[in-house]
């Protein structure tokens, strides 16, 4: 311990201590006689600024300070995925075996990693004692769960001589499983390391996205597509499923690993997690969702200092699983939340507040952390490549998006996935608004589209979101005139965009076969919906009344609204069948009207 | 509080100010330690120390510093926390937030000692919420379903009924086929007299005041008293709730008068405001009483929370009700335009909201088409009141056949469906069988939520039928 210190003022999470002059910066420190976790903010002559990360109640002047020597850092190793940790990185389940109480209780040390546990350890065929190794090199591999296989790195910071490589067994992650020599230091390197969490990890070079990062949300998918590496925000007012849709997002995108942030959010919205990833399936590969995801946890009640912190750990995690090879999915609700913590601790340092309190680094917190997403080579051989792709909520009070958060997000996000309080009250879920969302990444991903699924993918998003700008419009001359001034075309328009919301937009989250679409299925959706428009703008061009040829259509409309919920992804033969026989509904009307 | 300290007496006060008391010459003052302060007439009150430094702490004082004197007074720091003493012998009494008795009962004896600001439940050690509690009221129980170990507000309105609603479900909920153990804690911060006799009288009448403790303070009195109601109220919810297996009905009125005391507070201790003047922490503050809610694993009791909210001139935007119902698991928004047109419960079902309903109901739960039959009464409710704002532009008349039945599904909605007796009891098939009777108002091809298979069975067209035959 490097430095003693005594503490001379407690305000809230604000502790001050005297005798800190060899304290560092974002050092990590135990306050007190109970040896609470805290982290240096500000050095003044001897005093420090400390933000703890538990309740201070009982905290008086006069009790130590012991400094680490070392800033706030997280365990990177085996271990981690099915875990809750809390915004610190200690393990809750833990914990609470070790306190008997169903409450978190103060004070308690343990290891994020299990210091007992076996890992059976494969060493990297290719090396040998006498190559060189560097950071980011495979030294082995551990099958972690069934999902993941832990490749097991050469820590950033390690370049040297491989002196030896343990040989294939069981070891726990404090046994050593190689040593290096760096320039005659012989390093002992284990199955774990650590890294600070407010350092983003290293890597050789950041790349363009270009794959989506599949969701199985239609909305999401097929209107405003996130890409492997992006980032996006999902900013709405309470009540406007913010958080399903991040649950949906943690369920069944196409990452390899997902971690799921909860930062000042509610207790049983983890609970849920908790007790339903061990059930549900990663539809991509059938396996338990748990055994991809990493939960951390620090609700909404737990001390905020920590809250602050969780966002940082959530992204050491997600890059370490990045430098290993995988695509990585990292969800944190809400960094309105984060952003309240940093408002709160920069009051309590009596620092010059800017916008609405907000601290004048908001925008550049915000933007350090969202640039902490992307599709990169990484460090180390063999060469691979992994991506984060950060999606977070933000709950702007009042569902006002000019507040201070929603807006300087909105300044570093490429995708932005807007929720509306008056869709959700129509139960229009996911209540994303099609009209303020969008993506930049829709050309980048269409190439994906039509090389795998369907080559007129873009033309027919396009041309359904052009229904759905249209719709908007003529609603506003709807309202004012009535439906029945509307041209024949726009009342076709009207219409379809009807259809295209409710069975194409609107997805059932909870239902068990429209909770997940595949992307074959949303093409042959879309394919559904543009064959419907294309052959009844015909009828219409020729004269026959839209009215007539929807009450010609009303079984096979209602069919469409329809067959989300009753088509399963493996049997698309029959949106195929419906595509026919609408097909030959119309040849029939057509022949009617010749007639 | 874990760390002992002796008593220690100081007299060297500095400064008075609002709820706030300085303190020079104190080195040891524990964050939250609670103090005695004794008056050179004897008198006494208590305060807490909210801000410590090596030579001096700043004391709030829970009963006002009205007729403090820098000079004669004494701060006695008292080497704990703020603690109450907590028991079941609370149950039909009615106490102050420091646990002294306001019915003229004795004191309570028994019982151990608690600090009141509690611990955050760990959310590995939670267990989910899923059984149905039947309030009876349609308009919860069919599309905004409690559930137990919840916490769902009411979002009223000034002169809206939210009381009488309150203390309906207060009497009525219940677990069906379960006789349990339960309890209501009822915590009445800062409220108006008549407030706190309406809902004495109601407990007594209904029989239940023996289940019920109730932490009360009145409008007239000190901030820092009126924000330690909620959390008294929650500690001895929690033990009766953990430690004695019951299940407890948390009722938190009115939290507006809460957030009120919050305000006045953090302007006296010159702190820089947030939205509308709340300091800036008052969603983690709030958040500290709302999350003491739920359900632990290896305990048999659970604490469902009701808390109760006044919306300043109904907007639900406002800072209070914004910051609750990002916490709260869902809302029930009361609506003064149903009130107006003479409906009771004048609940706005499509701005009200149960998170948690999924969960809770469905077969084997409630009834195998509740999930359904709810999201097509919300959906077909919302065209009709899309329905009804075009009809007021153009006309009844320019309007197609369909869009007039959904005018005449939405009134029945309303009259039949949400409107009901103060004493109107519904179980749940009542609830579900009159969503189906209004639903019938509409064509068939319109019922697109709906499974055809549920059409067949509980629709009154198919349900005659067979009956009939």
């Amino acid at each position: 311990m490097s430095a003693v210190g005594k503490i001379v003022r407690i305000n809230g999470p604000l502790v001050v201590a005297e005798g800190m002059r060899n304290a560092m910066m974002y050092e990590l420190v135990r306050v007190g006689e109970l040896k609470l976790v805290g982290e240096i903010t500000r050095i003044e002559g001897d005093r420090a600024f400390i933000q703890v990360y538990e309740s201070t109640s009982g905290l008086k002047p006069g009790e130590p300070v012991y400094g680490t020597g070392a800033p706030l850092s997280v365990e990177l190793g085996p271990g981690m995925l099915g875990v809750i940790y809390d915004g610190v990185q200690r393990p809750l389940s833990t914990i609470g075996d070790l306190s008997k109480s169903p409450f978190v209780a103060r004070g308690i040390d343990v290891p994020a990693l299990d210091r007992n546990k076996k890992w059976h350890f494969v060493p990297n065929k290719n090396l040998k004692p006498g190559d060189k190794v560097g950071p980011g090199d495979i030294l082995g591999t551990v099958q972690e769960t069934e999902l993941i296989e832990h490749r097991i790195l050469v820590p950033p910071n390690v370049h040297g001589t491989l002196k030896s490589l343990a040989s294939e067994g069981d070891y726990t992650v404090e046994e050593a499983i190689a040593t290096v020599d760096q320039n005659g230091d012989t390093k002992e390197l284990k199955m774990y390391h650590r890294w600070p969490v407010r350092f983003p990890r290293p890597y050789k070079q950041k790349l363009e996205p270009v794959e989506p990062l599949l969701t199985g949300v239609r909305v999401l998918d097929t209107i405003f597509p996130m890409a492997k590496g992006g980032n996006g925000a999902i900013p709405g007012p309470f009540g406007s499923g913010k958080t399903v849709t991040l649950q949906s997002l943690a369920k069944w995108s196409s990452a390899r690993v997902v971690v799921f942030v909860g930062c000042g959010e509610r207790g049983n919205e983890m609970t849920d997690e908790l007790r339903s990833f061990p059930k549900l399936k990663d539809p991509w590969t059938g396996k338990p969702l748990l055994q991809r995801t990493v939960l951390i946890a620090n609700t909404s009640n737990m001390p905020v200092a920590a809250r602050e912190a969780s966002i940082y750990v959530g992204a050491t995690i997600a890059e370490y699983f990045r430098d290993q090879g995988y695509d990585v999915l990292l969800v944190a609700d809400s960094t309105s939340r984060w952003a309240e913590a940093l408002r709160d601790l920069a009051g309590r340092m009596e620092e010059m507040p800017a916008e609405e309190g907000f601290p004048s680094y908001l925008a550049s917190r915000l933007a350090e952390y969202y640039e902490r997403a992307g599709r990169v080579i990484t460090l180390g051989n063999p060469e691979r490549m992994g991506s984060v792709t950060i999606a977070s909520s933000v709950s702007p009070p009042g569902g006002d998006f000019t507040e201070p958060v929603t807006s300087n997000t909105l300044r570093f996000v490429r995708v932005f996935w807007p929720l509306d309080v008056s869709l959700a009250q129509q139960r229009h879920y996911p209540a994303i608004n099609w009209l303020q969302g969008f993506s930049a990444y829709v050309d980048l991903v269409a190439t994906w589209w039509h090389k795998n699924v369907d080559p007129e993918w873009k033309s027919m998003r396009d041309l359904m979101m052009g229904l759905l700008v249209r719709e908007d419009e003529l609603r506003q001359i709807v309202r004012l005139v009535g439906p029945e001034s509307l041209a024949e075309k726009d009342k076709l328009t009207l219409e379809v965009a009807r259809i295209i919301r409710v069975a194409f937009l609107q997805q059932n989250a909870f239902d068990d076969i429209d909770a997940f679409a595949s992307p074959q299925k949303q093409a042959k959706m879309m394919r559904m919906i543009v064959t419907f428009y294309s052959r009844a703008s015909e009828l219409v061009a020729k004269g026959v009344p839209t009215k007539k040829i929807m009450e010609a259509n009303q079984d096979l409309v209602a069919e469409m609204n329809r067959v989300k919920f009753t088509v399963k992804n493996d049997e698309l033969q029959k949106i195929d069948q419906l595509i026919q026989a609408i097909n030959a509904r119309f040849d029939q009307l057509a022949s009617e009207v010749k007639a | 509080m874990t760390v002992q300290l002796n008593i220690r007496e100081y007299s060297n006060i500095s400064m008075i100010k609002g709820p706030l008391m300085v303190v020079k010459g104190v080195g040891d003052a524990a964050y939250q330690e609670l103090v005695d302060i004794e008056m050179p007439d004897g008198s006494k009150r208590r305060g807490m120390v909210v801000d410590s430094y090596n030579d001096m702490a700043v004391v709030q004082v829970f009963e006002g510093t009205t007729g403090i004197s820098p000079t004669g007074t004494k701060a006695r720091f008292l080497g704990k926390g703020l603690e109450v003493k907590i028991s079941e012998e609370m149950l039909g009494r009615i106490m102050s937030p420091l646990g002294d008795p306001l019915d003229g009962g004795p004191p309570i004896i028994k019982g151990e000692k608690r600090d009141i600001n509690g611990d955050p439940i760990n959310p590995a050690m939670r267990d989910y919420p899923e059984e149905f509690i039947q309030t009876g009221v349609s308009a919860i129980d069919g599309l905004n379903s409690l559930l137990r170990g919840q916490k769902l507000p009411i979002f009223s309105g000034s002169g809206l009924p939210s009381n009488l609603l309150a203390a309906q479900i207060a009497r009525q909920a219940t677990v069906r086929g379960e006789e349990s153990n339960f309890a209501v804690v009822f915590a009445a911060i800062g409220v108006r007299y008549d407030e706190f006799l309406f809902f004495r009288k109601f407990f007594e009448e209904t029989g239940a005041i023996n289940r019920v403790a109730m932490v009360a303070t009145f409008a007239n009195q000190p901030p820092s008293i009126k924000i330690l109601t909620p959390r008294t109220a929650l500690t001895l919810a929690e033990y009766l709730a953990f430690e004695q297996d019951m299940h407890v009905l948390a009722i938190l009125i009115d939290m507006t008068n809460y957030c009120e005391a919050l305000r006045e507070l953090s302007a006296s201790k010159e702190e820089v405001p947030g939205r509308g003047g709340y300091p800036g922490y008052m969603y983690t503050d709030l958040a500290t009483i709302y999350e003491r809610a739920g359900k632990v694993k290896g305990k048999k009791g659970s604490i469902t929370q009701m808390p109760i909210l006044t919306m300043p001139n109904d907007d639900m935007t406002h800072p209070i009700p914004d910051l609750t119902g990002y916490i709260t698991e869902g809302q029930i928004v009361l609506d003064r335009s149903l009130h107006n047109k003479g409906i009771y419960p004048p609940i706005n079902v499509l701005m009200s909201l149960s998170r948690l309903m999924r969960d809770g109901i469905g077969a084997g739960k409630t009834r195998d088409d509740h999930k359904e039959l709810a999201n097509q009464l919300f959906a077909a409710y919302a065209r009709a009141v899309e329905v009804r704002g075009l009809a007021s532009i153009i006309g009844e008349d320019s309007l197609s056949e369909t869009d007039r039945k959904y005018l005449l599904f939405g009134d029945a909605f309303e009259r039949r469906f949400i409107q009901q007796g103060l004493n109107e009891n519904r179980s749940i098939e009542q609830t579900l069988d009159i969503g189906w009777e209004v639903l019938s108002i509409l064509p068939e091809s319109e019922l697109v939520q709906l499974k055809p298979e549920q059409i067949k069975k509980y629709h009154p067209k198919y349900k005659s039928q067979a009956q009939a035959s």
